[in-house]
């Protein structure tokens, strides 16, 4: 799913600047013109003041190219694709103060041809300044700080008992501690790297060449195999990346811009990889991680909820009504003593494409749910 | 985002058309050549008239495309139902007119916000786009219980069309509580309108299938030139035609016929035929035209005669046999031997790929229109089983599905407002 994560974590973060600055447009007076050919980038000026700045990015080159405003450490703060050779596009990035640096890239690769920024001046009011929203995005916060803790116990216990060889453990514990990954998958879009070694499946591993590594790699041993022979590594290794999402949650909080992306995010993760069965091909313990997805889903809504209410009453009616009958729909598949779910092999054609019905319902106003944000920051 | 304006794919096109004209006199050519000749606008550019007594998309000249989707409505409130009904007439007036749907379409919208409109159709011209729609028996009542409060409004008529001697219907694409057709001169067109009315009804209406169609294979105007079926033959060249004195009796539904909000509309019935292409194609030309009942080239019936020659079934050759085989085709479908029954065809060929075989997963998906789904049922009565009509052998009805069109809809109303207005 990491194809899926990446791109929302992009759009979330150029949603941020895209709604800042067309909410002030009158100081968008900074104009910068970017010359790119296939090797040189050109930028008219270097000292920038605060607030959005217009890239104006004409393209001299024969290749198609791209250009990015990169903060520290390559965090994007913008960037415009696919700008064929003659061409020009618009870049409009709100940059707070501090040191940046332009990169055109010919033929869209590489790191680029890049070019030291500096931005002076107070720094630009930021979208999150908004103290409703500032809240949404605290309130969220603690709802994935309660989820990282059991994260972590869960998943040292599946790792535990998949080291000491005990298969049938393991199996149980499988879904259960995915429950906690699936519920704050919204945290784990930003770390792009992370995702695919922790959540990749094998497919997707084998067409880029690397080792098929994760959550996965151990559920088709201890289904298919039926043991833990080797699986001590990977064991290892999963543990060390759940703690590294964990503790890189706690430095960077999410927007509640990036919540209401990850509110749809999440529902798109059932629509494409829970609802068809592939996620966990081979142990079809899916519905776990449909009905955690759900959760985190509405967790994040709930954190928005002060500020939909405000802005959209109507939406929030209709969520709520929706997220009610994918409940109904979904928890008839729940055993109510034991909390184990049915296997996805169980149901039949009819019964997921009711489910499939419901998530599309649900879907569709939570796909409005961002630009409702945005507005009222 | 309020300062933007609202843009309309005609409008877009109208800045095309500008373009393409500054162009041309750049490039030197053409200037003045054309100056004083008449603007004929491009056919594909009119629209479709939406509003009318009737329903477009049933008497309208067949388009040569077709997406036709069957939906089962999910809420059980009457007025979500009646709000889905206003906003798809809504989407539908302006996509008939080559608009975008939404207040801002596709592109003028929150950059935040998921575009109104999916945008696959911008600066494609309206292609002569028709929707119509039509409500199934479910609709009216499931499980022997009345729903949305309809079980009194339902026409005697409307029920599940009978089982027929060969049908293979699959329930995944039969019945259906309401269907929607879209015919244009252009394939993303029509799909670009069904994904954006399905769009729409997420929440309260589900996707039961649907079916894209390629090459009318019936023609309904003396206009147009009769299309072939998959299997080769001149399709519909008997059809009932817009232009016939009695298109009136065969097509509308008339005041005392059933309920009254039924008067201006008509009955549609919807079948997928599957068809044995590779075992059709290894039929000899002659067997290919006995089976039929016309020539393969010309379409004249094999009593004589061009095309649209008067079928004689009686007519006899030098054996003594009718040169119009009994079981053909022809013969087994001609008012003669129905009770003088007619039907509006619309039916459109399909081709879904292949099957795991290699294969053609082909046939015609056959839809008519008709006064009285008993114009339907005693045709097909006639045509269906394995003594019948020789060309089931290769053929296999797949799908069944007869709905109810309410009729047209005025400048200010909606779709089914007669029925639940």
């Amino acid at each position: 799913m990491r194809r899926t994560l990446i791109a929302t974590g992009l759009a979330a973060t150029s949603l941020v600047l895209l709604a800042a600055c067309a909410e002030k447009p009158s100081e968008a007076d900074g104009t910068v013109s970017v010359k790119a050919a296939d090797s040189s980038c050109k930028v008219s000026a270097t000292q920038l003041k605060a607030g959005p700045t217009t890239f104006a990015v004409t393209n001299a080159g024969s290749k198609v190219t791209e250009f990015y405003v990169y903060a520290e450490g390559d965090r994007i703060m913008g960037e415009v694709e696919n700008i064929g050779p003659g061409l020009s596009r618009d870049l409009v990035v709100d940059l707070p103060k501090g040191d940046y640096q332009g990169a055109c890239k010919p033929g869209m690769v590489g790191d680029g041809i890049r070019q030291d920024l500096s931005v002076s001046g107070k720094a630009a009011k930021e979208l999150s300044d908004s103290a409703e929203l500032k809240a949404a995005a605290a309130s969220y916060q603690r709802y994935v700080e309660s989820q990282t803790g059991a994260l972590i116990d869960k998943t040292t216990e599946f790792v535990d008992a998949v080291k000491a060889g005990k298969v049938d453990e393991a199996k149980a514990l499988f879904p259960r501690a995915r429950t906690y990954w699936e519920r704050i998958e919204p945290v784990a879009e930003i770390f792009g790297d992370l995702d695919p070694i922790t959540d990749g499946r094998e497919p997707d591993a084998k067409a880029e060449g690397r080792d098929f590594t994760g959550w996965h790699r151990i559920e088709k041993q201890l289904w298919v195999a039926g043991n833990t022979d080797g699986m001590d590594p990977y064991a290892d290794q999963l543990l060390a990346n759940v703690t590294k999402v964990v503790q890189e949650s706690k430095d960077k909080p999410l927007t509640a811009l990036q919540l209401a992306q990850g509110s749809k995010g999440l529902l798109d993760e059932v629509a494409t990889g829970k609802i068809t069965g592939e996620e966990d091909e081979f142990s079809h313990t899916d519905l776990w991680d449909f009905k955690a997805n759900i959760e985190g889903s509405q967790a994040a809504i709930a954190a928005l909820r002060p500020v939909l209410e405000e802005a959209d009453p109507d939406l929030v009616t209709l969520i709520d009504q929706r997220f009610k009958a994918l409940d109904t729909e979904l928890d008839q598949y729940q055993d109510a003593d034991t909390g184990e779910w049915a296997g996805y092999d169980t149901l039949s054609k009819e019964q997921v494409k009711r489910l499939s019905d419901s998530v599309a319902a649900l879907s569709e106003p939570i796909s409005k749910v961002a630009a409702v944000v945005a507005a009222s920051a | 985002m309020s300062e933007r304006s609202p843009l309309s794919r005609r409008a877009l096109l109208g800045a095309a058309g500008a373009g393409a004209v500054a162009a041309s006199v750049a490039g030197g050519y053409a200037v003045g050549a054309t100056r004083d000749e008449p603007v004929r606008p491009d056919p594909e550019a009119v629209p479709v008239a939406f509003e009318g007594r009737h329903q477009a998309g049933i008497l309208t000249p067949a388009q040569d495309r077709l997406h036709f989707v069957v939906l089962d409505v999910t809420t059980e409130s009457r007025d979500e139902l009646v709000g889905l009904l206003k906003e798809w007439t809504q989407a539908a007036r302006k996509l008939t007119q080559g608009n975008e749907v939404g207040v801002y379409g596709a592109v003028a919208g929150a950059p935040e916000a998921p575009p109104e409109d999916t945008g696959e159709a911008l600066g494609l011209p309206a292609s002569g786009l028709t929707l119509t729609i039509g409500f199934g028996p479910s609709l009216f009542e499931r499980d022997g219980r009345a729903r949305f409060g309809l079980g009194d409004a339902r026409p005697a008529d409307l029920v599940d069309l009978p089982l027929f001697s060969g049908d293979r219907l699959e329930p995944s694409l039969t019945g259906g509580d309401v269907a929607i057709q879209a015919c244009a001169n252009d394939p993303q067109v029509a799909v670009h309108a069904i994904r954006n009315l399905v769009r729409i009804a997420f929440g309260r209406a589900s996707v039961r299938y649907s079916q894209l169609g390629f090459g009318r294979t019936s023609s309904t105007s003396a206009s147009q030139a009769t299309a072939r079926n998959l299997f080769g033959f001149k399709d519909g060249t008997a059809n009932v035609k817009s232009e016939d004195r009695d298109v009136d009796d065969v097509v509308w539904v008339q005041q005392g016929d059933g309920p009254d909000w039924m008067v201006g509309g008509s009955y549609l019935v919807a079948r997928r035929i599957d068809m044995r292409i590779e075992t059709w194609d290894r039929e000899p030309l002659a067997g290919q035209e006995a089976i039929i009942g016309r020539a393969k080239g010309s379409g004249g019936p094999l009593s004589g005669g061009d095309e649209h020659a008067t079928i004689d079934l009686g007519k006899r050759g030098s054996d003594g046999q009718p040169l119009i085989p009994v079981t053909s085709h022809v013969a087994k479908a001609h008012p003669d031997n129905n009770g003088g029954a007619r039907i509006l065809r619309r039916g459109y060929n399909f081709v879904n790929g292949t099957d795991g075989l290699g294969q053609l997963a082909a046939g015609l998906f056959f839809i008519s229109y008709q006064r009285s789904p008993e114009q339907f049922v005693r045709i097909q009565r006639n045509l269906a089983g394995p003594t019948n009509d020789a060309l089931n052998e290769y053929l296999v009805h797949r799908s069944s599905g007869l709905f109810a069109c309410p009729p047209g809809v005025g400048p200010r109303g909606f779709w089914g407002e007669t029925l639940l207005g």
